[in-house]
């Protein structure tokens, strides 16, 4: 049974205010999201192509740190963008306030944790201190020695 | 068989498949970027480990499953401009049915040039 309460206050314009930052978001991150994205298929997967990816590739992009920014926007823009996403459709498909609840917080929990070990990845890569690396050629001619 | 009414503007049409389409396409997208950080991250554990976990990447079936996640970014992206233009632009809810079929070519095209040379990349064509 569907209870419809009697709508005896107005709703608060907290959450409303809220739902739409989170829609221009949506839009915003999309904007640069197709940019970051589209340019991240086409250098890695079209120009380089899937056999050539591996840890030498990334450790002479990250060499620059143009390329870090880059995939660091990538990482924070694109999470954030899904993860409010599937909420949205979490909260189109829930019934249950505490389902709803639960996969909120699951969703938000993930993203944070993702966006924290993403951005350390990133921040605190240093191909050169790792001895095995100074073997590889492409990689080593950016470490200075 | 009994005629079926109509519909709505909005049932049946170009404006609820393109949001179906971006609403899977958003969902398969997001799947793929908790695993694809996860696998990134472990340059940081060792070349060896990254290079053992994205080998399998290089496989025929997940390199088809690729093609699949480009065509799904693809869509997902062009049409969220639409979607875009269609709040933003005075004209865009004039023209969401266009944009939509410039939406699907626009993909399309893109794809068709991508596909051949990654489908040669995965199964080592010399080309
Ligand atoms: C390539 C650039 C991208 C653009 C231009 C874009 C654009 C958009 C826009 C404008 C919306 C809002 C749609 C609406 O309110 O009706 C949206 C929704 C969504 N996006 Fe993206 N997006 C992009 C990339 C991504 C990525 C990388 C992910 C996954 C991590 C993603 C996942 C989603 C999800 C799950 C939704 C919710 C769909 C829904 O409510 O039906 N998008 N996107």
């Amino acid at each position: 049974m569907v209870t419809i309460e009697t709508p005896r206050s107005p709703r608060s314009r907290k959450g409303a205010k809220w739902e739409k930052w989170g829609w221009l978001y949506m839009r915003a991150s999309g904007v640069v999201l197709l940019v970051l994205i589209f340019g991240h298929l086409f250098i890695n997967l079209f120009q380089n192509g899937i056999q050539a990816i591996t840890f030498a590739f990334v450790a002479g992009k990250w060499a620059d740190p143009f390329w870090k920014i880059w995939d660091g926007a990538m990482l924070w823009l694109a999470l954030i963008h899904g993860t409010n996403g599937m909420r949205t459709i979490a909260n189109d498909y829930t019934v249950r306030l505490g389902m709803r609840k639960f996969l909120n917080v699951t969703l938000w929990v993930v993203c944070f944790a993702l966006i924290i070990l993403g951005t350390l990845v990133i921040t605190t890569f240093d191909p050169c201190s790792d001895p095995s690396v100074n073997q590889i050629a492409d990689i080593s001619i950016h470490c200075g020695k | 068989m009994a005629k079926l009414p109509a519909g709505t503007l909005y049932r049946g049409k170009v404006g609820m498949w393109s949001w179906v389409l971006h609403r899977i396409t958003g969902v398969a997208i997001f799947f793929f970027l908790l695993v694809h950080t996860l696998d990134t991250a472990l340059v940081r554990v060792s070349p060896e480990a990254y290079d053992a976990v994205i080998n399998t990447y290089k496989t025929p079936i997940i390199g088809l499953g690729e093609l699949g996640l480009v065509a799904a970014i693809l869509f997902h992206g062009l049409n969220g401009i639409r979607v875009i233009l269609i709040d933003f632009w005075r004209k865009g809810a004039k023209y969401q049915n266009v944009m939509f079929w410039i939406v699907v070519v626009l993909a399309a095209l893109l794809f068709i040039g991508f596909a051949p040379r990654h489908l040669a990349h995965v199964f080592h064509w010399n080309v």
